[in-house]
């Protein structure tokens, strides 16, 4: 009995080593959850980056999208802006937000490289992204047609990635049509 | 005098100041400068993970700080500002997690892995010493074997 007493040292070394081993080869990136998943697109009144006109929450909604977040000083969005004119000339709508950015180089950076964008919202000071839980660009939301936050995925979009979220903006955009179909089939049934 | 007294000790109050990365930020009283430095040192920086907002200068932290110091002149609690926090960031930009489902772990495992490094030691060396006296089965069995022992050795 005392024997086997003596081991218990050793497994439980056996088990934390098991349990902190299989922690160092994870990748951290993934680990910050936002807590904004499921929950409607924060507040705000901000300026377009392309125009004089004012944008509001009302803005992200009726058509599923990605909302991404992106600077002229971040170098991973650079790296990550072709695959987004990829995805916008499939027909997939992207919205930017224009993070603590100048907006002249914005402007610059969108006529060089190509505009993914529907429109971009000016966050010059960082408030939106303050509301949004954002730590680091690029970050991009995927926002359905209700306006509701699905995911968020922290650093940059590429096929790999598309990948695995493929799934739910596909979900996102069916569900939208499951609306307007149980929409147009109570307007018939009221006739 | 006492008046005099009064205003130096106002001026005094007036320049209580939280310093943190070469930022200033004034408070009119003590308790709140305190108060500011507590929630720095509780908050942690999303960005770099291992270091709380007073001691990061990493650009969201101080961001962060700014809206800190902002919702405290509103005149938040402590509860609101770490409620505010954690409704946009998560539980993770806390230093000091609430006791939880998913923090049970956290919370509980260093005090239960003592508690049983304690009775393995103890059960070690105290029940080592210690011997039962025979059961009257065993006895039987130790005389049969001592007597046939015998009866080899007399062969």
């Amino acid at each position: 009995m005392n024997r086997i007493l003596l081991f218990i040292p050793l497994i439980m070394f056996i088990v934390m080593a098991a349990f902190l081993g299989g922690g160092i080869g994870r990748e951290n990136k993934d680990v910050l959850p936002s807590p904004l998943i499921d929950k409607p697109f924060p507040q705000f009144i901000l300026q377009q980056v392309e125009a004089e006109k004012q944008l509001t929450q009302s803005d992200l909604q009726g058509k599923p999208m990605l909302v991404n977040v992106w600077a002229t000083w971040c170098p991973t969005c650079k790296a990550e802006h072709q695959f987004l004119n990829t995805l916008a000339a499939q027909g997939v709508r992207i919205i930017g937000i224009n993070y603590k950015d100048d907006e002249d180089e914005a402007k610059v950076w969108l006529r060089d490289l190509g505009n993914p964008y529907e429109f971009n919202i000016s966050d010059p000071k960082g408030k939106l992204g303050l509301e949004l839980g954002v730590y680091g660009a690029p970050e991009t939301f995927f926002v359905d047609g209700d306006g509701i936050i699905r995911a968020k995925h922290v650093g940059d979009l590429n096929q790999r990635v598309w990948q695995k979220y493929k799934g739910i903006f596909e979900q996102m955009k069916n569900h939208v049509e499951a609306n307007v179909s149980e929409a147009s089939s109570s307007i018939e049934g009221s006739k | 005098m006492k008046l005099i007294l009064a205003l130096c000790l106002s001026l005094f109050a007036l320049t209580s100041q939280a310093v943190v990365d070469g930022h200033k930020y004034p408070f009119d009283n003590k308790v709140d400068k305190e108060r500011f430095e507590v929630l720095a040192a509780e908050l942690r920086c999303p960005k770099c993970q291992n270091q709380n907002l007073a001691d990061s200068n990493a650009p969201v932290a101080s961001d962060l700080r700014d809206k800190v110091y902002e919702l405290m002149i509103e005149g938040q609690t402590d509860d609101e500002i770490v409620g505010y926090l954690v409704a946009r960031y998560g539980d993770f930009v806390r230093y000091n997690p609430p006791v939880q489902k998913n923090t049970f772990f956290l919370w509980f495992a260093p005090g239960t892995m003592v508690l049983i490094a304690i009775i393995v030691i103890i059960s070690i060396t105290r029940g080592g010493k210690k011997s039962q006296p025979l059961s009257e089965e065993e006895k039987a069995k130790l005389a049969k074997l001592q007597a046939a022992r015998r009866e080899k050795q007399d062969s």
